[in-house]
């Protein structure tokens, strides 16, 4: 073998090699969180944690229903602001602007998916808590559906375009208007795609704390209505953990675990749809 | 050719005309659509100039010439498919019936005009809501199962699928797709049928039902087809038009067009000297 092939024979399992180490390291990172949270929460995360609502210093027990709770009504409020908006704006996008236009809201979408979640969550303080003069479950919501709004526009625009244009032209020759097309054909060919965009895009603000801490706030009780301040989960995290008591450590990292196991199962549900149905296939 | 930007159009005398045996047949022949000096733009480049001819009811009408030539275009303009394209215009006139399709409503006449592509674009449904789709969109009172087989019947494909109408169209063969969506162009009973180069992605085998299906469909509906497939033309089509570079060059009935050309540049592309 000469040196020059040896060395390329080098090269290569070199290379092999640390595309191999760095696969698994992305994987193992997903397995350590997931270990590390099993392993302090996985003892504070039992009944009472679903049920109950925190408990006062000192104390030990109580539970995180009235985060959860919280969590819960802050990703439905999201979702009716920032599916909506992304998904309908992605429509007009993919099917009706102009290149022009098009670039313009991509790239103000794109700069929107930068803007740092805190930067968001003063914004929605503004707008949605100082009027009002206090804080409140909407204005948390509108806060995270903010941030839903550019994902989910992005990606929905995606899966649009990825759609052949030979279905679009096979809808209208068959004299589809182009909104039929749009809704009987374009639409279905993509929802796989479009619904795994926005549980993504939902389990992304998820785990958002940075928002809420000016706008949901945070609190130790069953939230009194919308316009009530409210617990959600991360916010908790966050509180738990700055504090200075083991027992609320290891709520904090029971919180971790819930959380994480949520978003697991919004993936889990997403791939299951994708399996679903008819899908176009790859040309 | 003179140096004026546009080439001189050197458009025979409409053939039907030409010859005895044509003109016996064109006392028969009623005409059902109508291009009329049709230009046609993509921006400002021009791509079919001062086009006339006619597409004779319940025959099949080929369209050939060389790649780029403007075939396809002129095809799409029938059932204004042209207007999906930006910055795309149309001058001239385009009869269907007697009636201006320009002027008509686009969803409807399309209904009246339906196309077959290049390649088969089975949506991605079942075998049966393919076929149903025009019917379904055309909010179609009529029972629709009846439709869909009797489409499928005329699409010579029932046979093949008759169980399994629930499965994906994407389990189908190439040539079984592109069954299923002339089955769907029929579905809503067009008067014409477009069909743009249906066999260029298939197998001979594939091919042969196809054209062997346009033979049979003429009764049901009036077809243009565009191919660059001469044998294609010759063996399918009743008359036959040879456009190059965006202009009508000759349009004759098909054995005379293969046999006899008017024009030496229709022979030069039929005897394969270019193209």
């Amino acid at each position: 073998m000469s040196p020059r092939l040896r060395w390329r024979k080098f090269v290569s399992g070199f290379m092999l090699g640390m595309t191999g180490v760095c696969a698994l390291v992305s994987v193992s990172v997903l397995f350590l969180i997931l270990g590390y949270l099993v392993y302090h929460g996985g003892t504070s995360v039992s009944w009472n944690f679903f049920t109950k609502l925190p408990a006062p210093v000192g104390e030990t027990g109580g539970g995180m229903a009235n985060a959860i709770v919280g969590s819960a009504k802050l990703l439905l409020l999201a979702a009716l602001i920032g599916v909506p908006v992304g998904f309908f704006g992605a429509i007009y996008l993919a099917e009706f602007s102009g290149s022009t236009t098009a670039f313009v809201v991509r790239y103000a979408a794109d700069l929107l998916n930068g803007v740092p979640s805190i930067v968001i969550g003063i914004f929605a303080y503004s707008l949605a808590v100082l009027p009002f003069k206090h804080f409140s479950t909407l204005s948390g919501g509108f806060a995270l559906g903010l941030m839903m709004i550019p994902i989910t526009l992005r990606s929905t625009e995606e899966f649009l375009r990825s759609v052949p244009n030979a279905l679009r032209e096979a809808a209208m020759a068959l004299g589809a208007s182009k909104s039929k097309t749009i809704a009987t054909v374009i639409v279905p060919a993509a929802y796989r795609g479009i619904l795994t965009a926005i549980l993504l895009a939902f389990a992304r603000v998820a785990g958002e704390t940075a928002p809420l801490l000016f706008t949901a706030f945070g609190n130790r009780f069953w939230s009194q209505g919308w316009n009530q301040p409210t617990a959600a989960l991360p916010e908790m995290i966050y509180r738990y953990a700055i504090s200075p008591y083991d027992d609320w450590h290891r709520q904090a990292w029971a919180a971790g675990l819930v959380l994480l196991g949520l978003i697991l199962v919004i993936n889990i549900v997403a791939r299951a749809i994708l399996s679903r149905g008819i899908a176009v296939p790859r040309t | 050719m003179n140096a004026t930007v546009r080439p001189a159009v050197s458009v025979n005398i409409p053939p039907i005309t030409t010859s005895a045996t044509a003109k016996e047949a064109s006392a028969a022949l009623a005409m059902r659509m109508t291009i009329s000096k049709v230009n046609f733009f993509y921006g400002s480049k021009q791509t079919l100039f001062d086009i006339s001819m006619g597409i004779a009811t319940s025959k099949v009408t080929s369209l050939i010439g060389p790649s780029g030539c403007g075939k396809s275009t002129l095809l799409r303009t029938l059932n204004r498919m042209h207007e999906t394209v930006r910055g795309a215009r149309l001058e001239g006139e385009i009869l269907l019936d007697g009636q201006n399709i320009l002027k008509q409503d686009v969803t409807a006449h399309r209904r009246r005009v339906g196309m077959v592509f290049q390649r088969p674009n089975p949506f991605p449904k079942s075998i049966f809501d393919n076929v149903a789709y025009g019917l379904r969109i055309n909010g179609s009172k009529d029972p629709i199962s009846e439709a869909v087989e009797k489409s499928l019947r005329h699409a010579a494909l029932w046979d093949e699928v008759k169980d399994h109408l629930h499965k994906s169209a994407y389990e189908l063969s190439g040539g079984q797709q592109q069954r299923l969506c002339i089955a769907r162009a029929l579905a809503v009973e067009p008067e014409v049928l477009l069909l743009d180069e249906p066999c260029s992605a298939l197998d001979p085998i594939s091919t042969a039902k196809i054209e062997e299906l346009l033979v049979q469909l003429k009764d049901l509906c009036t077809i243009a087809i565009v191919t660059h497939n001469m044998q294609q033309a010759a063996r399918v089509s009743d008359f036959t038009a040879f456009l190059l570079i965006g202009q009508l060059i000759e349009f004759s009935p098909t054995p005379q067009l293969f046999t006899t050309p008017g024009d030496p540049r229709t022979e030069a592309y039929i005897t394969g000297r270019f193209g």
